[in-house]
């Protein structure tokens, strides 16, 4: 009998971690499908309201985001009588350029997409509850005046 | 000639790698905040559209207000925004033909046949001072009147949700229950009022 055993002690196999990695990739490329890159940083807070009718959109990078809420820091610009700014791209907008920069912004973001996918480009309106309608209806009479027809009113799930 | 074995190599450490590249995803990226009510805007105003369509049946139209209180009148009916979307959805649908809600016009449309399709035209009215939240709320209760309307039909002629059906069906449902919100200048409370 004891001819079949070598030692008392056994040695445990060393573990293959090759495949490990290979799981960990799996989460990694879900992960990177599923999700999108915070472009900007927000400059304004931003609470959406809830709604039950909401809709996904369908492609994520013919989305352009225009943020509408109360400035998170003092040294923002913000539209009279100064309590609202305006978000585009990283930068809040001066109250006398909104017209032009809203304007240069719809341009470059036609721009940057293939022209056949020019006319799918919504625009998403970012807005905070609490601001008041004058400000959201600017923004859509400018959206409206160069021709970006398509828009949404970004709002979170509520279940009933 | 003796074939020389390679000796493995060590993998461990590339799991390591995953992992960081995947903590920097989890942490920089945000899931599927792109969601909202979709809505298209009229086009530019040119010189050739007129201003107003003077010949709209009264009973054709919905007057939907809302002041800088959030308070919502609906054809000079106030009502709190839980009332709206059945207040919305008589309206579309009409189902007694009642003289004094709109009128309907059959319509051939693919796949359904002829179906009575509503002329009814929200009219939907805020104030400079109405909070966006209400504002939402409105264009929500509006939009799920008219998604009941559409699920109710596609139930009836199609035998399922509007939401499964295929596009085609989805196309006749959408121009047998279409959906016409108008959105009039808004109101200027402040300016107008004695404040």
């Amino acid at each position: 009998m004891s001819r079949f055993k070598k030692n008392g002690k056994k040695e445990t196999p060393e573990l293959n971690m090759g495949s490990m990695s290979d799981i960990i990739f799996m989460f990694l490329f879900f992960f990177m499908v599923i999700t999108t890159m915070r472009e900007a940083s927000l400059k304004v807070h931003f609470t959406p309201p809830q709604a039950t009718e909401i809709q996904k959109l369908e492609k994520k990078s013919l989305v352009a985001n225009i943020y509408v809420g109360a400035p998170i820091s003092k040294n923002e610009n913000t539209l009279p009588p100064g309590e609202v700014s305006v978000q585009l791209n990283d930068q809040t907008i001066k109250a006398e350029e909104l017209v032009a920069d809203v304007r240069d912004f719809i341009g470059t973001e036609k721009e940057s997409r293939d022209a056949q996918d020019r006319d799918k480009l919504t625009f998403s309106l970012k807005v905070d509850k609490d601001v008041q309608m004058r400000y959201v209806n600017t923004i859509k009479q400018e959206l409206r005046k160069n021709n970006a027809l398509k828009i949404n009113y970004a709002a979170g799930k509520r279940a009933n | 000639m003796s074939k020389r074995k390679t000796p493995g190599l060590n993998t461990g450490a590339s799991a390591d790698i995953s992992f960081l590249l995947l903590t920097f995803f989890l942490l920089t990226s945000s899931i599927n905040t792109e969601q909202g009510i979709p809505r298209k805007l009229p086009p530019p105003k040119t010189d050739d559209t007129p201003e107003m369509k003077a010949d709209i049946n009264k009973r054709n139209v919905l007057n939907v207000l809302v002041n800088y209180l959030d308070q919502i009148s609906v054809n000079g009916e106030v009502m709190p925004v839980s009332e709206l979307k059945d207040k919305a959805k008589e309206f579309f649908s009409n189902p007694t033909n009642d003289p004094s809600l709109p009128e309907k016009v059959n319509k051939p449309i693919d796949g359904i046949g002829d179906f009575a399709v509503s002329k009814g035209v929200v009219s939907l009215t805020n104030d400079q001072g109405t909070s966006y939240n209400m504002y939402v709320q409105v264009q929500n209760e509006l939009q799920r009147a008219v998604n009941e309307l559409r699920d109710e039909t596609a139930l009836q002629y199609f035998g399922k949700k509007y939401d499964v059906l295929d596009s085609a069906a989805q196309r006749a449902v959408t121009a047998a229950i279409p959906m016409s919100i108008s959105e009039a200048p808004p109101m200027d409370w402040s300016k107008n009022g004695a404040q």
